[in-house]
């Protein structure tokens, strides 16, 4: 059944589908829309849900732990300084196994001060033991919601689940989304898988406990066990949602005109659309290039990236966050590195673009194809920027 | 309310905190934790601050709680217990709930009066029912006493130490019980634990509450007061005798001073057993004394009478 929902709107549908115990949300632009459209399902008793207008995103990710340690299924949406107020509770979410999910309508951070769309704040809590997954649609951002907490619970992951999708050019998007029968989404999610939660009375647990530097190591390393488990996770997941959608994310990547491609364009997210429309373009005229899109950022699929890539000569790493005097943006390094663990040795360029929602059009995506043609191309460039 | 502590009767209630946790000797916390949880025999799911009580009964792969316990941050105490408060309720819309059990947060004055302020306010205003307990040791005791805003005026601290020229903390300690009670919760209390029985009893008004409960409880801390550990519970007596530490309740927006000493004492009985306030004793902060002394009453005369009328 089709519907034209924008991004927020086909993420609070998935949500009303889902069902879930608790939503702890406090409002942030541009994933408001989320909780308001939710609060109306839950004002007009069509969801079960809890809803929590807590005082700030901090508490917003902290009732979720409450939520989930407690053993039901707990969400949150934030944005930008919402998701950087939540930082160190997001460390404490994944430290204690909880299966949360949260939708992340992806936003510049302060200062200045933007309201608009780059991956700046969920890229900037990557390292916070979530996971991370990145729409390109509100299609998408539909589908990954139902699929977070298959993933999150299971018993080989127990890991939080973020959703991440572009401000504005998804969250505000109208499109047709392709959203499946209210029984058919239910059946899929099923009921929520608990381990130890708070609620066996009869079973008492301590939830984060203090560790000595005699356990805290091995506490991080079964985490990273985890998190290196969900790539097998989210494939297995990924693929019994394309059976009853016939929309499969069986791999952690989506690539067009790869095979043989020369050049190749590496993205996260929405502004994969230009980048299609410049392949389709430049192929037309006989030009060898493709593009790769990491849909897991966390955990990065290493070896399928590097696999995609492994005929290209020239790569176009493009990241929508500045490199912050790294290398390059982090989805630069993931590649670089990805690279160089499989022994391949393309020419790797980083393009920063779309930062504060700068446009990303195909003809910038062309000129991105252009520029790393150029012999003495620089390590880090610039898209659509005035000098 | 016909419930009388009787030790007898509630001794018989399930122990929720083991013995051989790791607390200080002459420490408030374990008296109180112990006071508090014995007085229902309802399932308790408790919340922990980071703090004393959570480092010295946590220490993983022990523990000392014998009860559903978590401890996420400092500062979100109260946003954990609302996520739980939300689950509860959830749960019992679905009848999915078998027994519903209470939720108790215990926090230290710095997660409570300073970093925990925003989560605790939201908490109250949401009602949920959660019984919040701040444990009051009137400073940073967990990492050897930094000032906090419940630190007294005078106090020698860490970060405000007695020196040559600014001896202790200059600024009066927050009025965290009013702040609650501002918030028009359906109860709120401050008590004392050498007072076991007005403790308990307010224990038990905070369990029977139809939302939210703040109770503000007195914990002597020997070791960063430097008090003598054994007179732990005489400092906190005298804390209520000379009105430095009233105990009194808002129950339903009304206000009752419970304890009012025959004779006021004057504030050097608290102070004198205490290091912590010695350079108070010395002539050139006679001064500062008196303004603790004129503070100390004047917030007693407010409270008395809020609660005629």
């Amino acid at each position: 059944m089709q519907k034209i929902l924008n991004g927020n709107e086909a993420v609070a549908l998935a949500l009303k589908q889902i069902n879930p115990d608790v939503f702890a949300a406090y409002p942030i632009t541009p994933s408001t829309h989320i909780p308001e459209v939710f609060s109306s399902y839950v004002a007009n008793g069509e969801v079960d849900t809890e809803f929590v207008p807590v005082e700030s995103e901090h508490s917003a990710m902290s009732a979720c732990i409450g939520a989930a340690a407690s053993g039901v299924r707990a969400v949150t949406a934030t944005a930008s300084q919402g998701l950087a107020y939540m930082h160190e509770v997001l460390w404490n979410a994944s430290g204690m196994r909880l299966p949360i999910l949260l939708a992340n309508a992806n936003r510049a951070l302060s200062a200045p001060l933007s309201i608009h769309g780059d991956h700046s704040d969920s890229m900037s809590q990557r390292d916070t033991g979530w996971i991370q997954l990145y729409a390109d649609s509100p299609q998408e951002a539909y589908d990954l919601t139902l699929q977070a907490y298959l993933i999150g619970e299971n018993a080989k992951v127990r890991l939080p689940v973020m959703v991440c999708f572009d401000g504005f050019e998804t969250s505000h998007l109208s499109t047709n989304v392709e959203v499946l029968e209210d029984k058919v989404a239910k059946d899929f999610v099923g009921e929520v898988k608990t381990l130890n939660p708070l609620l066996d009375l009869e079973n008492p647990v301590t939830y984060g406990s203090y560790t000595n530097p005699d356990w805290f190591f091995e506490m991080r390393r079964s985490q990273h066990e985890g998190m290196q488990n969900a790539q097998k996770i989210i494939s297995e997941v990924g693929k019994s949602f394309g059976k009853i959608s016939g929309r499969d994310y069986a791999e952690p990547i989506e690539t067009l005109e790869i095979e043989d491609a020369e050049s190749v364009i590496v993205i996260v997210g929405a502004s994969s659309g230009s980048a299609t429309e410049a392949v389709v373009k430049l192929r037309s005229k006989g030009k060898k290039v493709g593009m790769l899109r990491v849909r897991s950022f966390r955990p990065f699929p290493f070896e399928a990236v590097a696999n995609a890539l492994k005929k290209a000569k020239r790569v176009a790493v493009c990241d929508k966050t500045m490199p912050a005097g790294g290398v390059g943006g982090p989805l630069f390094a993931e590649v670089s590195a990805a690279l160089l663990a499989n022994n391949l040795n393309p020419k790797v360029v980083n393009f920063i673009y779309g930062i504060g929602q700068r446009q990303f059009s195909p003809t910038h995506a062309e000129e991105i194809f252009a520029k790393l043609e150029e012999k003495d191309c620089e390590r880090i460039n610039f898209v659509n920027l005035r000098e | 309310m016909n419930f009388i502590p009787n030790l007898k009767t509630v001794s018989q209630n399930p122990q929720r905190l083991a013995a051989g946790h790791r607390l200080c000797p002459g420490c408030g916390i374990g008296v109180i934790v112990k006071q508090i949880l014995t007085v229902t025999d309802q399932p308790i799911i408790t919340v922990n601050a980071t703090g004393c009580l959570e480092i010295c009964t946590s220490a993983y792969p022990q523990t000392s709680w014998q009860i559903p316990w978590i401890h996420s941050l400092f500062q979100n105490s109260a946003a954990v217990a609302s996520g739980i408060d939300a689950a509860l309720k959830a749960l019992e819309r679905k009848g999915k709930l078998k027994q519903k059990p209470k939720i108790v947060v215990f926090a230290g004055d710095g997660g409570t009066y300073d970093i925990g302020l925003q989560a605790l306010s939201g908490l109250a205003e949401r009602n949920h029912e959660v019984v919040y307990v701040c444990l009051d040791n009137e400073g940073y005791m967990n990492t050897g006493y930094q000032r906090s805003s419940a630190s007294p005026l005078g106090a020698a601290t860490t970060t405000t130490p007695a020196g040559k020229k600014i001896p202790g903390k200059q600024t009066n300690r927050k009025n965290i019980t009013a702040i609650l009670a501002a918030h028009n919760i359906p109860y709120v209390a401050q008590a004392s634990p050498h007072n076991h029985a007005d403790l308990m009893l307010k224990a038990h008004k905070a369990f029977k509450a139809k939302g939210v409960a703040f109770l503000n409880v007195f914990s002597p801390c020997p070791t960063n007061w430097k008090s003598a550990p054994a007179l732990g519970m005489e400092v906190a007596k005298a804390a209520v005798e000379t009105n430095f530490w009233p105990l009194f309740e808002v129950e339903n927006g009304k206000y009752r001073l419970d304890y009012e000493p025959k004779e006021r004492k004057p504030i050097d009985e608290f102070l004198k057993g205490q290091k912590r306030f010695k350079h108070l004793f010395k002539p050139e902060n006679a001064e500062l004394k008196n303004r603790l002394q004129a503070e100390v009453d004047t917030r007693f005369a407010e409270i008395k009478q809020l609660s005629q009328m």
